[in-house]
């Protein structure tokens, strides 16, 4: 799958020994374990659904690490496990916990990622989370070994609704579809809302069982009609129907969620702050774009990458603790430096919001201030933390 | 040479102004502006390779040297006439290098390739190629010649290595994302800037310790945004000028005590600083708004704006 040049850079990387000096070997053992699901129907026939999304991000991220390691006489191995959609996901994560994986890069649904964390197997483990974006895992549902590289759904709505608000965007027509998520999505808009002084000033449910892609000109804006919006904001996890509101309102308005101006953790079109280098490398080894998946994956790997680093320790402890201490620091390529929030896990980054050709902003929008980091603007804060597994 | 054009001839000839310039890459606009010093004003824009980024002279400044990123070379163009010479073999993505001292040899960062590559200007040959960390970036060579320094920006090191033998003897931690190295006239020191990490680290050349570490605080400006990228030391050796990223504002750093004396207002996001021949003002590239600026040495002030290309990047001064 890796790109040929990637691959000899790799075998050389390899075979270099480079002399470590007075640094003590040390083997990085890191377990990949991907849940697969089954992907419901959506409308449109166009979209690509890469086989490798996530694990692309971290091999690109074993990559990057191996490469530090080699001067520090450090090695990384990468074990993957893929769990199919009809597999039990609990079979398959005690075995992989008994051949003594402890640190764990997942990419699993919120439920399959609660079972892992709370097994008891698990207590000493650190496992981080690199695609399921539910706020209930930094909230009640957290747990002490669960970190999250994945923004939560409230960091990208919090992200979309600064910009909204500082364009004066504030009246919102929402609509939420029924698929897995939207709900999630929606309840996280009005509390994006609620935070940042906009107005749901409609609501209303997708409940077309048409095809869109013939009759969205006719039936999108009779649906969009009736209430005076600014925006028109839509959670359609799965990228059903939102596509096809596009330029179909009533109103000429833009359209914002989850399509149109969209808050996400990563996207091809993010090139400041030395991202190109980063897309290009991802472009190189897989011949497709990196998506938030693989940023999420490639990210929570390099945060074990740097920690290790720093540490010079592949105790899940010792590294937990450093990456929820203020020494840590992850160039994320995001132009400025991503930290783990203490209190929940949570890794703090900046939010671009982007469409498909280009980056539109990045939250923290100029102007939203906070007494610790601007990055805290978005999503839960510590004062309203229900997280108490962080707690000592 | 270009002062020795007989009187003569320039009646024939237009002789090149002897004004010292300021040479800009601008990486979006694939031009080099050239700044005359003494008014000020863009005087010539030349057109370059794709994303021009480095740039130096040759030691007598008949040549310049101009990292092509996207045209994966170096371009080596007569600074006379703006033409361009011809083209080195660079390795790939060349974003930075140093000239050594012995006018020769080119050391090169290749960003996309965690290579170091250093060529022969003279034979246009590449003599070495050096296996360092992914995105190489900031490249230094002492002034004795004998070693020279790659940083590799998600490495966060920044790799030693042996100008004799063209192999690594030592790779150092730094910060997040080291951007920029720059040896003190003495080569007893060796500065490095780190970008995410927001410090510059600085080392004794003879051990490779770390000696001290520099960080930066700008009041009423966001910590996460003071970002420190090139560097350069007065003339005198006296100071440090730092430039700051997206904090726009560079750092008057005294190079003896590692204490920030000043922080001076410039435009948006500073990437790099030359000094004028005379040391007497600094000129600073400001890659968001698309100028440079003129920062008086004397009094410390930010004194002029000049509008280049876009995204301006490297700058270096021929007297």
């Amino acid at each position: 799958m890796f790109h040929r040049r990637l691959c000899v850079l790799w075998m050389l990387i390899c075979i270099l020994t480079v002399s470590a000096g007075s640094a003590k070997a040390l083997d990085v053992k890191v377990l990949y374990l991907e849940r697969q699901l089954e992907r419901p129907p959506v409308l449109s026939t166009l979209d690509a659904h890469p086989d490798d999304l996530g694990r692309a991000g971290a091999e690109l991220a074993l990559y990057e690490n191996t490469a530090t390691a080699r001067f520090l006489g450090h090695t990384y191995t990468l074990d993957t496990v893929i769990i199919a959609p009809d597999e039990n996901f609990g079979d398959v994560m005690r075995e992989a916990l008994a051949d003594g994986h402890r640190l764990i890069v997942a990419h699993a649904p919120a439920e399959d990622l609660l079972a892992l964390a709370d097994h008891a197997d698990a207590q000493d483990a650190l496992i981080i989370n690199g695609s399921a974006p539910d706020d209930s895992l930094r909230r009640d549902a957290c747990r002490a070994n669960l970190l999250h590289t994945m923004p939560s759904r409230s960091m990208l709505t919090d992200a979309l609704a600064q910009f909204l608000v500082k364009k004066r965007w504030t009246d919102w027509l929402l609509i939420a579809g029924e698929g897995p998520g939207d709900s999630e999505y929606a309840a996280a808009l009005r509390a994006s809302a609620n935070k940042f002084n906009a107005k749901i000033v409609g609501e209303k449910i997708w409940r077309f069982d048409a095809d869109m892609r013939r009759n969205a000109a006719q039936e999108v804006p009779i649906f969009t009609q009736g209430v005076d919006y600014d925006a028109v904001l839509v959670a359609d996890e799965i990228g059903d129907w939102a596509r096809y509101v596009l330029y179909n309102t009533w109103l000429p308005r833009p359209v914002a969620g989850t399509e149109g101006i969209t808050p996400l953790a990563w996207s091809p079109v993010v090139e400041q702050w030395g991202a190109a280098q980063l897309q290009k490398r991802f472009t190189d080894a897989t011949g497709r774009g990196m998506r938030s998946e693989d940023y999420a994956v490639w990210a929570a790997l390099r945060t074990i990458g740097e920690a290790v680093t720093r540490t010079k320790s592949a105790d899940p402890k010792t590294l937990r603790e450093y990456m929820l201490s203020e020494n840590f620091e992850l160039a994320a390529f995001k132009g400025r430096k991503a930290t783990f929030r203490h209190w929940n896990g949570q890794m703090r980054q900046p939010i671009p919001l982007v469409h498909p050709r280009a980056l539109v902003a990045q939250a923290p929008i100029e102007g939203y201030l906070h007494q610790v980091s601007e990055l805290d603007t978005l999503g839960q804060d510590e004062p309203e933390t229900n997280c108490n597994a962080f707690r000592n | 040479m270009r002062f020795l054009i007989p009187a003569a001839l320039s009646t024939c000839f237009t002789v090149p102004a002897i004004a010292a310039e300021a040479w800009v890459t601008n990486e979006k606009d694939d031009t080099v502006s050239v700044i005359d010093i003494e008014t000020q004003e863009v005087i010539h824009t030349y057109e370059t390779g794709e994303r021009p980024r480095g740039i130096t002279f040759s030691r007598d400044f008949s040549r310049l040297y101009i990292c092509a990123s996207d045209s994966d070379t170096v371009q080596v163009m007569d600074p006379d006439t703006g033409k361009i010479l011809h083209e080195l073999p660079s390795g790939e993505d060349p974003e930075q290098f140093a000239l050594h001292p012995d006018d020769r040899l080119l050391y090169i960062a290749n960003e996309d390739d965690a290579i170091t590559t250093v060529v022969d200007t003279k034979d246009r040959k590449v003599v070495a190629q050096i296996q360092v960390g992914i995105e190489p970036e900031g490249m230094a060579v002492s002034h004795s010649g004998t070693i020279a320094i790659t940083t590799s920006e998600t490495t966060n090191m920044a790799h030693w290595i042996d100008t004799d033998t063209h192999e690594l003897f030592a790779n150092t931690l730094v910060d997040s994302r080291p951007r920029h190295a720059e040896f003190t006239a003495d080569d007893s020191q060796l500065w490095v800037t780190s970008e995410i990490g927001g410090t510059i680290t600085v080392f004794t050349v003879e051990d490779q310790e770390e000696i001290g570490k520099i960080e930066f605080a700008i009041k009423g400006v966001r910590q996460e945004r003071v970002q420190p990228v090139g560097m350069r030391f007065s003339p005198d050796g006296k100071l440090a000028i730092v430039a700051l990223g997206p904090s726009n504002h560079i750092a008057v750093v005294d190079a003896k005590t590692f204490e920030v004396k000043k922080y001076i207002l410039v435009g948006r996001r500073v990437w790099h600083l030359a000094f004028s021949p005379d040391g007497k003002s600094i000129f600073t590239t400001n890659g968001v708004s698309g100028d440079v600026t003129v920062v008086d040495m004397d009094s410390l002030q930010a004194v002029k704006t000049i509008k280049v290309g876009r995204y301006p990047w490297g700058v270096a001064v021929r007297p």
